[in-house]
């Protein structure tokens, strides 16, 4: 007899695993998963669509905001086995294989980010809100985004994206703020 | 994060979820899950099953019933009240807190039965509630009852639903006379709880008040019903007088703290404003005095 040896570990209490499947940006994806794995661990970890980010994991900073049948939802608040039979969007489902979303490229052109972290969720929430409302005002932008922090720009750019985007998907070319700038010397 | 280990079930009708909860004595109801799931996560609760209704036909409708009162189903989200184009004629104390619920974000999930379940001292709905004496509709093995607002909060967090019932559905008494009101709420950010809220409700006849409640948020350890105000304006049209004798009797009936919101004075000072603003759009005009 020794001071230590070492025995079989034991499983006393059943993981409930469920069949799930559901559409991801226009994919259907099938997954057994825990009842308790939320929405955002299955985009990042499961089907490694990393773009959706999670910042605060209490439901307050919406950098984890994805569509669920068009509607932003914070993923980090939502279990992943309620999405089984949904539609599912994230940042990966905005752009073409050639081309960028008219909201991406407000983004680019208006500056609307620094660090980016929050810039999906603030994408996607910007995504509802113009499918809704293809001609918002300023105060209508800012009042749709609220949901989604942004610590670095002060929030003017990501609005001027937005408002950009709006103008481009109802057919015209916006200004770029180089062109209203003046561009090049006086 | 992640919350501990749960059974979860997604029952497509109401007796099977019944069933469901009775079958096990650590059960929760899922509706939006804005408030749950982060307590989950936060381990503050965790249930061994949980029963998701989202699935159950039925429970997503708002709307006037043929008696003049109105109904909100259990899956009615703060969103779909928000941007309900009919809602603000029927209910405006309901239709001026939609929109200042949590998050754009949150509201798109939470729901309004949801939110009085969860029963958070400092949640808005419950004060819109209080106001317009409104009542919850339990579903249980033994069928329905009916429970005032004022009954259904057993304190913080906590109503009086059995185990196996489920809130399927919020109701609103009929007005005597035309329904008008508003909320007003003070948030030093979006989706902060409330430095103060009140709530407003009145029923009127012509400029006469027939009825009225006025609900409080925030300004003490739970939902304050302030009836003493609301019955300082029964019964004349809403003067002068009467408006501020119902905004010092407000700001008497709140017994907030001093916290990083404010201090227990400016949110009494708060409220008082609060109520005479709500008060003052439906003060007679001149016109109508003579």
């Amino acid at each position: 007899m020794t001071l230590f040896e070492e025995v079989p570990v034991t499983t006393t209490r059943e993981i409930p695993v469920r069949r799930v499947q559901m559409r991801v940006n226009g994919e259907t994806r099938a997954a057994n998963i825990e009842p308790r794995l939320l929405l955002a661990h299955l985009l990042r970890n499961g089907l490694q669509l990393t773009g959706t980010h999670t910042g605060c994991d209490t439901t307050n900073c919406g950098a984890c905001t994805v569509l669920f049948d068009g509607q932003p939802v914070k993923s980090c608040t939502m279990f992943a086995v309620q999405a089984d039979g949904h539609e599912i969007t994230t940042v990966e489902g905005l752009a073409t294989a050639s081309e960028l979303h008219p909201i991406q490229e407000g983004f680019k052109d208006e500056h609307g980010l620094q660090c980016g972290f929050c810039t999906p969720g603030m994408m996607l929430s910007a995504k509802a809100l113009l499918e809704e409302n293809p001609n918002p005002t300023e105060d209508e932008v800012r009042w749709a985004l609220s949901g989604n922090l942004c610590r670095c720009t002060g929030y003017q750019n990501i609005v001027k994206a937005v408002l950009w985007a709006a103008e481009k998907m109802r057919g015209y070319t916006p200004a770029s703020d180089d062109a209203a700038d003046g561009g090049g010397e006086a | 994060m992640f919350p501990s280990r749960f059974r979860y079930e997604a029952p497509s009708s109401l007796s099977e979820a019944v069933a469901l909860l009775a079958s096990h004595d650590d059960s929760k109801v899922l509706a939006g899950g804005q408030s749950l799931i982060p307590m989950m996560k936060l381990r503050f609760a965790s249930p061994a099953l949980l029963v998701d209704i989202n699935n159950i036909p039925d429970l997503d409708q708002h709307d006037a019933q043929p008696d003049g009162g109105y109904r909100i189903g259990a899956l009615v989200r703060h969103a779909d009240l928000e941007k309900s184009t009919t809602l603000g004629e029927h209910q405006p104390t309901i239709a001026a807190a939609a929109s200042l619920i949590a998050d754009p974000i949150v509201r798109t999930r939470g729901t309004f039965v949801g939110s009085l379940c969860h029963a958070d001292p400092q949640g808005d709905w419950a004060s819109c509630m209080v106001a317009l004496g409104g009542s919850i509709v339990a579903h249980g093995p033994n069928g329905r009852r009916t429970i005032p607002v004022d009954d259904f909060v057993a304190g913080p967090f906590q109503t009086v639903l059995a185990s196996d019932e489920i809130a399927v559905e919020a109701v609103i008494p009929a007005a005597n006379g035309s329904r008008k009101g508003g909320y007003l709420k003070l948030e030093r950010r979006v989706g902060d709880f409330a430095t103060a809220g009140v709530a407003v409700a009145l029923e009127m006849s012509g400029s006469t008040v027939t009825n009225a409640g006025i609900g409080l948020t925030g300004v003490g350890s739970s939902t304050i019903n302030a009836r003493e105000a609301a019955a300082a304006i029964v019964g004349s049209p809403l003067g002068d007088d009467a408006i501020n004798s119902a905004a010092e009797a407000a700001a008497a009936a709140s017994s907030p703290r001093s916290d990083h919101r404010g201090s227990a004075d400016y949110k009494r000072h708060v409220v008082a404003t609060f109520v005479r603003r709500l008060l003052a759009q439906h003060q007679p005009t001149e016109a109508e005095v003579a």
